[in-house]
C-alpha cells in the first residue's frame, strides 16, 4: 500500500509539472501551430497522470476506495480520446482558414499529400 | 490537508494564468480557442484535486461531464473556421 | 486550506471579470462566443467551489458545449467582423 502512495505522489507531482510546461509552451511560441503542439501534447499527459495520480491516492485512503479507481480511469480514458480530436480538427480547420506558418520556409505537406491523392484519383478515372 | 496539495494547486494557478494571458494576447481566434482548451484541462484537474482534498466523491462528476463535452465547442468552433458546417 | 480556496476564487473572478469585459469591447463575434465559453468555465469552478457541484454540473454541460453550438450556428447564418 505505501508503494501505492508513493506512486500516486510521484504521478501528481508529475502531473502539475507538465501542466505548467504546457501553459509555458503556450505562452512562449511563437505561431499557431507550435502552439497546438507544445501545449496540447503536454497538457494531455499532465491532466492524465494527475487524475490518474489522485485515482490510486483515494483508492489508498479511503475504505471503499475501487470508485475512485474506476471513475478516475473513465475520465483519463475521455481525456486521451478527447484532447487530441480537438487539437487534430482545429489544426486542420486553422490551416483551411489560410494561417501563415511562423516559418519562412515553404513546406507544405498537406497539399503535397493533396494533390498527390487528387492526381491518383484522376489516374484511376483513367 | 498538507502543504503538499497547497504547492500542486499554486502550480496550476500559476499554469492557468499563463495560458489566460495568451488568451488575452492571442492575435487571431485560433489561439484563444487553444488557450481556452487548455485553461479547460486544467480546471479538469483541479476539480479531481479539490474533489480529493475535500473528500467527495460526488464531486468527480463534474470533471467527468467536462471530459466528455469539453471537445464540443472546440470542435464546432473549428468546423466553423473550416467552413464545413 | 481554507485561504488556498479563497485564492484560486479570486483568480477566477478576475478571470471572470476580464472575459466579460473582452466579451463586450471585441467586435469580432467568434472571439466574443469564445470568452463566452471562458466566462461559463470559471462560473462552473466557482460554483463547485462554493459547494453546489449540480449547479456546476448544469453549467458545464449547457454552457460549454449547448450555447456555444448555437452561437456558432447564429453566427454562420450572420456575418463576422474580422479584426
Amino acid at each position: 500500500m505505501i508503494v501505492i502512495e508513493y506512486l500516486a505522489y510521484f504521478l501528481i507531482t508529475v502531473g502539475a509539472l507538465f501542466l505548467f510546461l504546457g501553459a509555458l509552451g503556450i505562452f512562449r511560441m511563437p505561431d499557431l501551430y507550435t502552439r497546438i503542439q507544445a501545449g496540447t501534447k503536454a497538457s494531455t499527459l499532465g491532466a492524465m497522470s494527475l487524475i490518474l495520480g489522485v485515482g490510486l491516492l483515494g483508492f489508498v485512503t479511503f475504505t471503499p476506495g475501487y470508485p475512485w479507481l474506476i471513475k478516475t480511469l473513465v475520465i483519463v480514458i475521455f481525456v486521451a480520446i478527447a484532447n487530441p480530436l480537438s487539437s487534430h480538427a482545429l489544426a486542420r480547420g486553422a490551416y483551411k482558414d489560410k494561417l501563415i506558418p511562423f516559418s519562412k520556409e515553404h513546406i507544405d505537406a498537406y497539399e503535397e499529400a493533396d494533390n498527390n491523392k487528387e492526381k491518383e484519383q484522376k489516374e484511376d478515372a483513367k | 490537508m498538507t502543504y503538499f496539495f497547497i504547492i500542486i494547486i499554486s502550480i496550476i494557478a500559476l499554469a492557468a494564468i499563463l495560458a489566460f494571458v495568451r488568451f488575452v494576447k492571442g492575435p487571431t481566434a485560433a489561439d484563444r480557442v487553444v488557450a481556452l482548451d487548455t485553461i479547460s484541462f486544467m480546471a479538469i484537474a483541479l476539480m479531481v484535486l479539490l474533489g480529493f482534498v475535500l473528500e467527495r466523491f460526488i464531486y468527480i462528476d463534474v470533471s467527468l461531464i467536462y471530459a466528455v463535452l469539453g471537445f464540443v465547442g472546440v470542435i464546432t468552433i473549428a468546423r466553423y473556421l473550416e467552413g464545413g458546417i | 486550506m481554507s485561504s488556498t480556496l479563497i485564492v484560486i476564487t479570486l483568480i477566477s473572478l478576475f478571470f471572470l471579470i476580464v472575459a466579460g469585459i473582452y466579451a463586450i469591447v471585441k467586435k469580432d463575434l467568434l472571439q466574443a462566443v469564445i470568452a463566452t465559453g471562458l466566462i461559463s468555465l470559471v462560473l462552473s469552478i466557482l460554483f463547485f467551489i462554493l459547494q453546489a457541484p449540480d449547479v456546476a454540473l448544469t453549467e458545464a454541460a449547457i454552457g460549454i458545449a449547448l450555447s456555444t453550438i448555437i452561437f456558432v450556428l447564429a453566427i454562420r447564418n450572420t456575418k463576422r467582423f474580422e479584426d
